[in-house]
Parts: C-alpha cells; structure tokens; sequence
C-alpha cells in the first residue's frame, strides 16, 4: 500500500553517507551531514557534506556579486524603502541601456550596471557549468548533465550576449526582473511580427509540453509498478525483471508501442534539451533574419488569409503628408 | 464507530471547495455577452458583462439644457453685448441658451456665472477661467469641425469631458522624473516598472502619453517586411513596450479589448475600421494638445498645472471615460450651433477660386454645397470660352474632404457639382454643353479637413 501513494510516506533512515573518496589534489568536503525530516518528504533527508571547490566557490561568489547589483538597483528604485522593496518586486528591474548607447559601454545608471551584473552572471554561470562537467568526470559519470545545463545557457547567452551583439545594441536584451521580462516577451513578440508564426517557437513549445507529458507518462508508469521494483530502473535496465515487462506491456495494450526502460529518459533527455535549443534558435533569427514572422509565414504558405468580412479597411497613414 | 463525515478527506474537500468558491469571488459572474467583430475563429469579439453595461448606461446622467436650438431670429448678439467674437453671430436667446448649457456643464453650481465672470461687468475678460472658457469654445469647433473622422456626427460638447465639473476627471500631466533617474548612481527606473493603474498595473512605461499624444512618435513598431531592411533599423523593444503601454491606455479608457479593434494573429493589419477611428484619435489627441493645450500653459494658474508645471492634456480617458462612444453616443453637439464651425465659420476661410485657361476650381465650406458669390465668379472665364467657341464642352467634377462619412461626402459632392453647373447656365452657358463628370475618387488624400479639397472643377475642353 505504501508503494501506491503519490507522496512519500516513508523515510529511511541511517548513518549519514559522506560519499566516494575524493580523487587526489582536490579539496575536501565541507558540512557536518545532518538530517531534515521534511526534506525527506520530498527528497533525501541528508544535507551535505558538500563539494564547492575553486570552480563552485568563484561561481557563488561572482553570482551573489550580480543578484546584488540587481537587487541594489531596485532597492535604490524605491528609494532604498525595504516596504515598498517588498511591495513592489514583482515590477522592479535592472534594466538593460537605452537603445541610443548600441554596443557601447554606457554610464553606470544607464545601463552600465546592467551590463556588468550580466557580465559577472554569465562567468558565474559558465563556471558553474564547468563544475557541473568536472564533479561528473570526477565521480566516473558521463556528462549528459552538463550538456544538458549547457543548452539552457544557450537560450540565456541568445538573450542577454548573442542576439544583442548581432543586432548591435544591448537594448535588445532582456531586463532583469520578475513582471520587466514578461513584458520584454510580450514585446518581442509584437515587434517580431506575432511569434505563434515563428516555426522555431513551435518546435520549443512542442519541446516543452512533450517534456511535461513525457515526464508525467514516466514517472506514472515507474510509480505504477514500484510495488514489483519498477523504481530501481538501473537494476531493471541491465536486468529486466516483471516491473519492466509490465511496464512495457501497459504501453503497448494502451498505445500499441512502448519506450524501452533505457530508451524513455534518451527521450526525456532530448525532449529537455531541444527546448531551449529551438527557442534559442527562434529568438536569434528575430530581427537578424526575420523581421516579421506573420508576414514570413504569409509568404511562405504558413499563414492563412481571412477575408475582408469588415469591407476594405486602409491604413490612413499611408495617406500622402500624413503624420505617423 | 465514527460517522462519515469525520473523514479527513471529506473534511479536505470541503475546505479545497471552499477555498475554490473564494478564488471565484473576484470573478464576475456569467453570463457574458459576446458580439462577434470579424471573422470567424479570429477570436475578434467584444466581451461584455451586460449587467455592468447596464449599470454605465444608468450611470451616464441626464445631459442638463438639452433643448434644441431657437430659430434663429431676433438681434445678434454681437449687437447687444460687447466682447463676444466667438459667439457673436447667434441670436440673443440662443446666446443666452449656450451660456445657461455652458455654465450647467461646466461651472461649479455654487459659483454659476461667476466662475467665469467678474461681477456684474460680463464683457471683462479679468478671469482666467473666461479666457480659457473661450479657447476651449474654438477647442470644441475644431473638434466638431476638423475631426468628424473621429467624433463623426456625434460631436463633442463641454460636457462630454467637463460632466459638470471645471477640470475633466480624466486628463494627464508629465510624470516627474525621478532624482535618481539622473543624479544617482543607481536605481534608474527607465521610466517603467511601477506599480500603476497608467500601465494596467504592468511594469510597461509610465508615460506613454509624451511622445504620441504630444510628441510625434511613430504607433507603428512592427517589421515592415518579412525580412529585416539593414539589421537594427526597425523599433526598439523600448519603443515598442511605450506603444503597448499606449494601446493599454486605450483599451481602459474605451472598456474593450484588443479584439475590438485588431485581429491579434497579426496586430498590424487593418481588419477593422474601428482601428481608422483610433488612428484618427491619436491625432485628434496629439492636435488638440500641440494646438489648443499647450498654448494655454502660461494661462492656467499654478494650481491647474502638473508636478513639472505643465498644462492639463487630453487622451482617450478625457472623453471616453471607460466607455468606447463617449455619453453612450449621444448627439449632443448638434443643438449648438456656437459649438459648430459650419454655421459660423466656414466662408470665412475659403481660398480666392482657382482661375486657369482651361480648368477653373471653386471652393466650398465645410459640409456645404452653396457657391459663395465671389467663388462663382471664378465662373466667367468658363462661360466666356463657351460663348466664344474655344470650349466645346465644360466638365463639372464635385470632390470633397476626407472628414466624415464617405457615403453622405460623395452625395455632397454631387450636390455642390450640380450647384456649379446650375451657376454655369444661369449665367447663360448653353445647358447642352455643360456636363457632370463624376470623378474616380471624390475623395482627398490627405486626412481631416482640408479646405482646398471641398471643391468643384470645372474643365474646357
């Protein structure tokens, strides 16, 4: 009974586990393990110890240093007043320069902070993502983790580096804020034509939700049979025993077809990974290559055309002499 | 033996259906009235709750001294009272009518004539308050008169913004920039990112007003093309949030969405001819700010202005007042004929006729098909070539402005067509030879009202 609920409901627990030995020359683990109950609901109840390193330690310590400049930003915005700090976080934002700056380092309270808290952001993040690689190397793994992390940096070095460079202005990119961002998305799309006709965007979308119903299907289906031993899927996948079987029997019954036990997380791998890959993709040829995606696709047979229910309506502004 | 409703799930779904029924509490309840606005599976509709609708029906209140107009007989005005140049031409009863409806619209009850006026001496123009009463006067013609593509026939009177109150409710000043926005080093706001009803309570600017409603800047942000002309050269995503936080303006001002007006599959399209309206009153707006606002800055008292000192400006909201046809479209304008350019105005401005050996142009008042007798003299030199056998035939072709309803201009330039060739025989040109020519466009190119495009030509051949 225990094995059918969708929450955790027991929790087994025994001496911390302090890990693999370290290979030589790095540095040791820090944190006496300790124990949290409900952490154990959700995950492992064990905390630490944990493993920084020169490369996780320059990665917090550069990344705090950008979530500072952004968050002292908006506390400045609000006139360094915690309450409305609180209030209004939603809306605040570090924003990118003005579109008259270009590519060109503009005065601190321009922009200028902006472009240093992305700069710090973007090592920090690189730097973590080399943690990722290494610590994976380390431990004898392969690095699917790191590449996968890697994709996802794409999209933020599309946003924020690569596609501002190529249209040459830093107003391109995105600001640093909760609602600001939304709102540079809901632009975007507008400037570009309405994004819905934007193939790449389709192909991130059909990423996306395949991701969530691929991750849905999976973790069902081991859940399902974690009363025959479904949930130690690396056991089942060198020796598949009747929790596979069954598994793989559901699936077929249901839809004629099924992912082996190996096979569902290559799916779920890739499913994540071209997410970010396609929307990267998408957002960088708005503007370099394509300027309007609903005119794009009109051309291209994707768009279809309505008729003129409402009679000939002409934009005045095409008029002679007339004023935008 | 425990009873079933202590069972822990039945007490959660309770407290979960409870919970649900107080995150519907903010919503309004169905049904919904949909109008359909454009093709269908385009999503263009007007959603509207009627029982809110109806509530701003009840609310719109009953327009004070509605009366139609007085025939018109008796003295002028200008013939009893001293220092009225606007209003002069108007009978007495009628004057006397435009300034109970103007004092009802506008002027405090408490204060009545006097807000306008000093003591018993009414031709003093000591008040400000007169002052820009009479600004606003030629405010409202220009409107009536210039901007029937947008107002139409509907007009606009005092009230439509004032309702009964000296300043509008709704009008906008220039926010004030923030200190830190210049003299800091940090915390620039880049004029966005408050909480503020100006953006929908987006973190969109805070000011889009500015640069359209005063300044020039162009609406449209959209790529042209389907590929980019030169990377870079299009609208910013800045430039672009400014005109989203305007079209936010719009949408609350008017109560509608964005369907009401575009097809959002592709926003830049011209599907509907709400957008020309809107389009029209971006302009209107613009003008009656450049023209007729700003000009009164040094007029107003401190206490009128903004936080940086400037005048009061109209936008969507001045009018519309969270309605899309203000006052329920109620035609108040045409009781007054003072609000009126046409009665007034209109041969005052008209161009000397336009006299060349073979085509002769005749110019029109606003909305008028009357030939003024100094245009028909323009007239001669046509009925001379008939006489004299250098012209075989005359074409008479009527044209008109692009202000007001195509269907009503086109039969307007028919008449003031008809009205010149009446002129041409009357002054002995031979009926036969004198002939209507019906032109592919009667209409003018350029927007609005444009006297040189109230026209007739006249052609020899």
């Amino acid at each position: 009974m225990e094995y059918q609920n969708l929450f955790s409901r027991v929790q087994a627990v025994g001496p911390a586990h302090m890990g693999v030995e370290l290979p030589a020359g790095n540095s040791p683990r820090d944190l006496q393990p300790f124990f949290v109950h409900l952490l154990g609901r959700l995950g492992n109840a064990q905390i630490g110890p944990i493993y920084l390193g020169p490369l996780g330690l320059a990665s917090i310590i550069l990344g705090t240093l950008s979530i500072n400049i952004m968050g002292l930003n908006m506390l400045a915005s609000v006139n360094w007043n915690p309450i409305e700090f609180i209030r209004q976080l939603p809306w605040l934002a570090l924003e990118p320069p003005k579109p008259e700056y270009g590519l060109r380092f503009p005065p601190m309270n321009e922009g200028g902070w902006w472009l240093l808290s992305g700069a710090l952001l973007t090592v920090s993040m690189l730097l973590w993502w080399a943690r990722t690689y290494t610590r994976a190397r380390q431990l004898g793994l392969g690095t699917h983790v790191a590449w996968a992390f890697l994709a996802a940096i794409w999209l933020f070095l599309v946003l924020g580096l690569i596609r501002p460079v190529f249209m040459g202005s830093w107003s391109e990119a995105v600001p640093f804020g909760i609602f600001p961002h939304l709102d540079w998305t809901a632009a975007f799309s507008l400037r570009y034509g309405n994004l819905f006709y934007n193939p790449f965007h389709a192909l991130s979308i059909v990423f996306l939700y395949g991701s969530t119903m691929l991750f849905a299907m999976h973790g069902a289906t081991v859940l399902a049979c974690s009363r025959y031993g479904g949930d130690r899927e690396l056991d089942q996948i060198v020796d598949r025993g009747t929790a596979v079987e069954r598994m793989a029997l559901f699936w077929r019954w249901t839809m004629g077809w099924n992912a082996t036990i190996e096979s569902v997380h290559r799916w779920a791998w890739w499913f994540a990974v071209l997410c970010p890959l396609a929307g990267g993709i998408g957002i960088l040829l708005s503007g370099t290559v394509v300027d309007n995606w609903y005119l794009w696709a009109v051309k291209h047979g994707v768009a279809p055309s309505y008729p003129a229910v409402l009679g000939t309506v002409i934009d005045p502004g095409a008029a002679m002499g007339a004023k935008p | 033996m425990s009873t079933r409703t202590d069972h822990p799930n039945r007490r959660l779904l309770a407290v979960l259906g409870a919970s649900a029924l107080l995150l519907l509490a903010g919503c309004e309840r169905p049904p919904m009235q949909t109008t359909q606005q454009g093709f269908r599976g385009t999503a263009m509709q007007n959603t509207e709750n009627p029982r809110i609708v109806a509530a701003q029906r009840a609310a719109v209140p009953a327009v004070p001294d509605d009366t139609p107009a007085p025939p018109p007989v008796g003295p002028k005005a200008s013939d009893i009272y001293k220092n009225v140049p606007l209003l002069g031409d108007l009978s007495v009863a009628d004057f006397n009518r435009h300034m109970a409806a103007i004092t009802a619209w506008v002027a405090p009850p408490a204060e009545g004539c006097n807000y306008c006026h000093v003591g018993e001496n009414f031709a003093d123009d000591g008040k400000y308050q007169k002052v820009i009463a009479r600004k606003m006067i030629e405010m409202t013609r220009a409107v009536n008169g210039g901007w029937k593509t947008h107002v139409a026939d509907t007009g606009v009177t005092c009230y439509t913004c004032h309702r009964g109150q000296p300043v509008p409710a709704n009008v906008w000043f220039k926010p004030e920039t923030p200190l830190r926005n210049t003299q800091s080093i940090l915390g620039n706001d880049f004029g966005q990112n408050r909480v503020l009803q100006t953006a929908g309570l987006t973190s969109l600017p805070y000011d889009p007003y500015s640069a359209y409603l005063l300044g020039d800047q162009n609406v449209k942000v959209y790529g042209k093309q389907a590929l980019p002309q030169g990377i870079g050269n299009g609208a910013s995503i800045l430039h672009t949030e400014q005109t989203y936080a305007l079209m936010m303006h719009f949408s609350k001002s008017l109560g509608v969405n964005c369907t009401f007006c575009h097809n959002s599959q592709s926003f830049q399209q011209w599907v509907s001819p709400k957008k020309v309206t809107a389009w029209h009153g971006i302009r209107m707006e613009r003008d009656l700010n450049v023209a007729h606002m700003v000009p009164l800055t040094d007029t107003f008292p401190a206490s009128r202005k903004g936080p940086t000192g400037d005048v009061a400006k109209v936008y969507c909201a001045t009018c519309h007042q969270g309605v899309n046809k203000p006052l329920g479209g109620l035609q108040m304008a045409r009781n007054y004929a003072g609000l009126q350019p046409v009665a007034l105005a209109a041969a005052a401005a008209l161009p000397a006729p336009l006299v060349e050996p073979t085509r002769t142009v005749l110019y029109f008042g606003v909305g008028s098909s009357d030939l003024a007798a100094e245009q028909s003299r323009g007239l001669d030199t046509a009925v001379t070539a008939l006489a004299a056998g250098r012209a075989r035939v005359v074409l008479v072709s009527g044209y008109h402005s692009a202000a007001g309803q195509l269907a009503a201009n086109r039969e307007l330039a028919k008449q003031r067509a008809v009205a010149v060739r009446d002129a041409l025989v009357a002054a002995g040109a031979p009926a036969a030879r004198v002939q209507l020519d019906k032109p592919q466009q009667t209409e003018a190119n350029v927007a609005g009202e444009d006297p040189s495009a109230r026209r007739v030509e006249v052609t020899l051949r």
